[in-house]
């Protein structure tokens, strides 16, 4: 099946990262640990732009930008330079950006989606590295606001922009490569996805091949499919009444879920751009090999893996895959446990209770999944049972063994079993003899005995089947 | 020739505010100094690769390691507009 994209649909998408797993800014030798700390306590001479400071470039930082170049298959460029984007706006006190313009240090890659007809490719036009700005906090209503909060923490912190092609053709396709994105980032270990600020897109989108409109502004994965879906619906509606689309550059007001117009009075050449004359420029090709040999196996092809190493469908492969974390843990479990067995508990039952309590993996440990699934594979407890130790282990605490105990949820042994239907068998000569000479019911009496002895916990219709075959020797 | 209206987009992008008598000043005073750059465009500059920074070095970096950062007290000394922890400013959209 080719999808055919009727609409004529293109979506292009700018997404910056902060990677919030360095330890220092960008510039300066601030921490990057700001999340949970008082305004303005993360700030120093250089990223306040006081007069006469002077920024020197964090290393790893460019290591990380190269990382993510490679993962995203874009070819590093052998010489690159910083430049300012000037703009006066408080977010950055400077009263510019340091960012990459005509060098970006990664450009022409692609990655791999799952689109609407299978896998689908978007490529990746350039990444570049840049800053990031304060946050600036409107006190107030939007029209009755007493002023604006800056709080400069967060200004300084290393942003890599992606910048995608025009490639996906639905809003879904959007949000499956933000999700790509973000796994492939978490597993290079750039980035903490988890915290305020960590991933921001905006998007471009153009209805029938014609003129695109920007959407800035937006906050979240689910927010960008509703922006884009709103914005769909209003450029289709203008064309139908007989409008045009003009380039603009539009918000999203997340609340209302539409996208309004704002009138930007500067152009690309009101920023002047110009060589950051502070920054020398870097000559990093040669640190692309060593880069390389640092890249993890990537998502797509631990999932090839998955499904050859451990014959498991592509479902579970790519529930298993996305975060590394999840798929680590699979990978310890199906050490101990049959990998299948270990696949249907990690992606089915416990990803499901984890997400239901917005738990990450780390709520759980390999010993206690170990645990769950030899206990049932055994077939020591039921599966209902299983689902019941792990929702206990998350809720209360624990360990299966103790809560299978604690619950009584054992299932009673075959062996016992066997041995009550002995014991039945043997101390009711009578019914045995009734049941023998034809009177069917007296076998309802001995299975009876039967649950009597294993208080009930056998299975019923098990026990019965025992008895007769007993009785049929 | 630098343009009245330019140099009051030019202000606007700097946020100084510029009268109508001021812009035909400036306009005047700017051309006289692009002029006498344009002296520059006489030299031949065929085959010679921009120059962006005088000192011919590359590749300075700092390893990531964190340094102390300043107090709040000191990073608000210089204002009078602060509230809570934060600068405050005039409302900016």
């Amino acid at each position: 099946m080719v999808y055919e994209n009727p609409d004529g649909i293109r979506i292009g998408l700018e997404v910056h990262v902060q990677l919030n797993k360095l330890n220092t800014k960008l510039f300066c030798g601030c921490s990057t640990d700001y999340h949970d700390s008082e305004p303005n306590t993360h700030v120093c001479p250089i990223c306040l732009g006081l007069p006469g400071s002077l920024p020197v470039l964090n290393e790893r930082a460019v290591e990380f930008a190269i990382k993510i170049g490679l993962a995203l298959n874009c070819s590093i460029v052998e010489q690159t330079q910083f430049h300012r984007k000037n703009y006066y706006y408080p977010d950055l006190p400077k009263n510019f950006q340091t960012t990459q313009y005509d060098y970006p240090i990664a450009a022409e890659g692609k990655i791999i989606i799952e689109g609407e007809d299978g896998e689908h490719n978007v490529g990746i036009t350039r990444a570049h590295i840049e800053e990031d700005p304060a946050r600036l906090q409107h006190m107030g209503t939007i029209d009755k606001s007493k002023g604006t909060l800056i709080n400069y923490n967060r200004s300084g912190m290393t942003l890599i922009e992606i910048v995608s092609e025009p490639d996906m053709r639905s809003p879904k396709e959007a949000r499956r490569y933000l999700e790509k994105l973000r796994s492939i980032l978490d597993y290079l270990g750039v980035f903490d996805g988890d915290l305020e600020g960590a991933m921001k897109a905006d998007a471009n989108v153009s209805v029938f091949w014609g003129e695109r409109v920007e959407i800035k502004n937006i906050s979240s994965f689910k927010g960008v499919e509703r922006a884009l879906l709103y914005e769909i619906m209003r450029q289709k509606n203008q064309i139908r009444r007989g409008g045009e689309i003009v380039m603009e550059t539009r918000h999203f007001d997340e609340a209302r879920g539409v996208t309004i117009s704002m009138r930007t009075k500067e152009d690309e050449q009101d920023y002047r751009y110009f060589p950051e004359p502070d920054l020398v420029p870097m000559r990093v090709a040669d640190w692309v090999p060593k880069v390389r040999e640092t890249l993890p196996e990537l998502p797509d092809a631990k999932r090839a893996r998955f499904m050859e190493e451990y014959s498991l469908g592509e479902t579970h492969a790519r529930a298993l895959t996305t975060e590394i974390k999840v798929a680590n843990f699979f990978e310890e479990v199906a050490k101990k446990v049959d990998p299948k067995d270990a696949a249907v508990w990690v992606s089915d039952i416990l990803k499901g209770e984890l997400n239901y309590r917005e738990l990450s993996i780390d709520a759980f440990t390999v010993e206690d999944m170990v645990a769950v699934v030899e206990l049932v594979t055994a077939n020591k407890i039921t599966e209902k049972s299983a689902v019941d130790v792990i929702r206990t282990v998350l809720d209360d605490g624990g360990k299966p063994q103790e809560i299978v105990e604690k619950k009584g949820l054992l299932k009673v042994e075959d062996d016992i079993v066997a041995t009550a239907v002995d014991e039945a068998i043997a101390e009711n000569p009578e019914a045995v003899a009734d049941y023998l000479g034809g009177k069917e019911k007296s076998l309802n009496f001995i299975v009876g005995k039967v649950m009597q002895k294993t208080k009930g916990r056998a299975d019923a219709r098990e026990a019965r089947e025992k008895v007769l075959a007993k009785l049929n020797e | 020739m630098i343009t009245k209206e330019e140099v009051e987009h030019v202000g606007w992008l700097a946020r100084i505010e510029i009268d109508e008598k001021e812009s035909d000043a400036y306009a005047e005073k700017l051309n006289s100094v692009l002029d006498y750059f344009g002296q520059l465009d006489e030299v031949d500059t065929e085959g010679v690769e921009p120059t962006y920074h005088v000192a011919d070095i590359v590749n300075v970096f700092r390893k990531d390691e964190v340094t102390e950062s300043m107090s709040q007290e000191d990073v608000l000394a210089n204002t009078e507009n602060k509230q809570e922890g934060n600068f405050k400013s005039p409302r900016i959209m």
